[in-house]
């Protein structure tokens, strides 16, 4: 199926601008990068609130906790590699300890950074970001739902973590649909095997289940875009149900979503399912769809390893 | 009541003592601790809460109050002995230091109603705290000050260099950083360990006012500079004091193994008696 392609790290740019114009409290801090995470366009329009902190990753996330202390609600952007691999003990001791106001844009999500290879593509912060107590960890869909979340993420208090990723990513949410930090979106209902999948991989799994469709294979797809605190409601009605899951994400499959997926089903609903995600290896250069490809993040994995499920379920 | 006020210099050699009575009492009681760098930190610390920083123990959160950010975290028997002094929670509750339930977490968390501004206990990450503040009251053109204190160990951290370097970037002349800079940490002699003189050559180059202090005991030279200091205009600002580790008590003094170690009974008396002998010493005519 053909769909419009949109920046997410687009949506990220004009909520923070939309945030920027009603609120004087929202700050942006970036790190370099901010031609990329496109943070640029609020420095344009409010260069008195925007901060390029340099290559000092480590320094924008206190500092941000810093300014937060002083009653402002800080936005921090750099790639997700930096962001939560290099500052990561300070994300955990300052802001997460001390419970900041800060929210953390992780630009650059995924394989599909392509071919800056695997030094730029990460493919670990969901792991990395949902171990911490008091983080709330959002990979939003595409262009709307970015934009969405880093408003939702505003009206909160305390550390948020959104992930996304570089390339145009398939609409597949829109301008009116509901969007509600802990609440899984349900983007197709099925009756014999569940679809988790977040980010980039909505669309492929949207794809899956119109393939699985003419197999007679009806699968529900939900789309996961909170990470954390994760939906158990919402995937346990689904799995019990359905009685079979796959999970996919453009991340490694240790500790990812999948992985928190399953945590909630071994304690409360164990049934047949596999995941979909980067299997414990490195990244490398090349085209975004040719990496999704050799790496086994696309519909198609996700069709084979439903197949395998329903069988298993069946058998 | 609201600070700062005037001590008289017999006031502040008493609450020094005071405050080396606690630093030792807690350590004791709690079997555990850092004595070494909290006692190298007191006379800055007497003259910061008493006579400097702008803060007002019955209202923590006073919108005219001056934010106090401390980057070496792990002195909480100098920090927590300073706040019961000044009056932010009774100091009967420093025995209570390091155990289950308490407030005086072994590294301070600023959940806790006891007057600190922010958590801490992972060196290098704190003056960026303070930068974020002195940035963000800047930004809402506040008057308000921001003071920080750091020791030679706290620089190692290659994070406190970006710190300072966005400080100065910033032009942040709200922020006062003082260095407790006694020279030791757990290891050893900093210089063996990793050396970081000349620290005020390193702090100019990165484009502080810097001023340096001899004896960072000595509560007339700790006045001057931050008179001095508070003359500066258009750039941050940094006092490094040389402090001696575990002044106070002699047979703590300039050894490391008291980094992190707690006195025992027979230690505690010797520490006691020391003090009590120099409360002593001084006249009566010089009680307050």
């Amino acid at each position: 199926m053909t769909r419009e392609v949109m920046l997410s790290r687009q949506g990220w740019a004009d909520a923070l601008i939309e945030l920027g114009e009603k609120d004087p409290s929202v700050v942006v801090l970036d790190a370099d990068l901010a031609k990329s995470t496109l943070t640029c366009q609020f420095g344009d329009k409010f260069p008195e609130r925007f901060f390029d902190m340099g290559i000092a990753e480590q320094n924008m996330v206190n500092v941000a906790g810093g300014l937060s202390l002083t009653g402002l609600t800080p936005f921090v952007a750099t790639y997700g590699v930096f962001v939560s691999g290099r500052a990561w003990e300070q994300i955990r001791t300052s802001i997460c300890y001390g419970e900041l106001n800060v929210k953390f844009g992780g630009a650059h999500g995924g394989i599909s950074v392509g071919p800056d290879g695997a030094t730029h593509q990460a493919l670990e912060e969901i792991s990395i970001m949902r171990v911490l107590p008091k983080m709330t960890v959002l990979v939003p869909a595409d262009y709307y739902e970015t934009r969405k979340a880093v408003l939702a993420a505003a009206s909160m208090k305390g550390p948020v973590y959104i992930r996304f990723g570089r390339e145009k990513t398939p609409v597949v949410t829109s301008k009116d649909a509901p969007f509600e930090i802990g609440k899984a979106n349900i983007m197709r209902e099925g009756s014999d095997i569940t679809i988790v999948a977040c980010g980039s991989m909505v669309a492929e799994a949207l794809d899956a289940a119109d393939v699985l469709a003419e197999e007679n294979i009806s699968a529900e797809v939900i789309n996961l875009h909170t990470i954390k605190p994760i939906d158990s409601e919402t995937i346990l009605t689904s799995v019990r149900k359905t009685g079979a899951i796959v999970t996919a994400e453009e991340h490694q499959m240790a500790g990812g979503m999948g992985s928190a997926v399953f945590e909630v089903l071994m304690e409360s609903c164990p049934v047949p399912g596999a995941r979909v995600g980067i299997d414990d290896t490195f990244g490398e250069s090349g085209k975004p769809r040719e990496l999704m490809e050799k790496y086994g993040i696309t519909a198609k994995e996700i069709i084979e390893r439903a197949r395998e499920v329903v069988q298993r379920k069946n058998s | 009541m609201k600070y700062p006020l005037t001590l008289t210099p017999e006031q502040r050699v008493r609450k020094a003592i005071r405050m080396r009575r606690d630093i030792v009492e807690m350590t004791n009681a709690a079997g555990s601790g850092h004595p070494g760098g909290s006692l190298s930190a007191v006379e800055m610390l007497v003259t910061l809460y008493n006579e400097y920083i702008k803060h007002d123990p019955e209202n923590p959160t006073w919108i005219e109050r001056d934010y106090m950010i401390f980057c070496k975290c792990h002195i909480t028997p100098a920090i927590y002995s300073i706040l019961a002094r000044v009056g932010y929670f009774d100091p009967a509750t420093l025995l209570t230091f390091r155990k289950l339930g308490s407030d005086l977490q072994g590294h301070p968390c600023r959940f806790h109603p006891i007057g600190m501004e922010m958590s801490g206990g992972s060196l290098g990450q704190n003056l960026s705290i303070a930068t974020g503040v002195a940035l963000g009251l800047k930004t809402q053109g506040k008057p308000n000050k921001v003071w920080a204190l750091s020791s030679e160990g706290d620089l190692q951290e290659g994070q406190s260099w970006e710190a300072i370097m966005s400080a100065a970037h910033f032009g942040l002349d709200n922020l006062t950083l003082l260095v407790d800079y006694n020279k030791l940490q757990i290891d050893g002699h900093c210089e063996d360990i990793m050396g970081v003189h000349p620290l005020d050559e390193k702090f100019k180059a990165f484009n502080w006012h810097t001023l340096v202090v001899e004896d960072g005991h000595d509560f007339e030279q700790i006045r001057a500079a931050l008179d001095e200091a508070a003359t500066l205009k258009g750039r941050p600002k940094v006092i490094i004091a040389h402090t001696i580790k575990g002044k106070g008590i002699s047979y703590m003094e300039n050894v490391a193994g008291w980094h992190g170690k707690a006195p025992d009974h027979e230690h505690l008396g010797l520490a006691i008696t020391e003090l009590d002998a120099l409360e002593n010493s001084l006249t009566p005519a010089q009680n307050d």
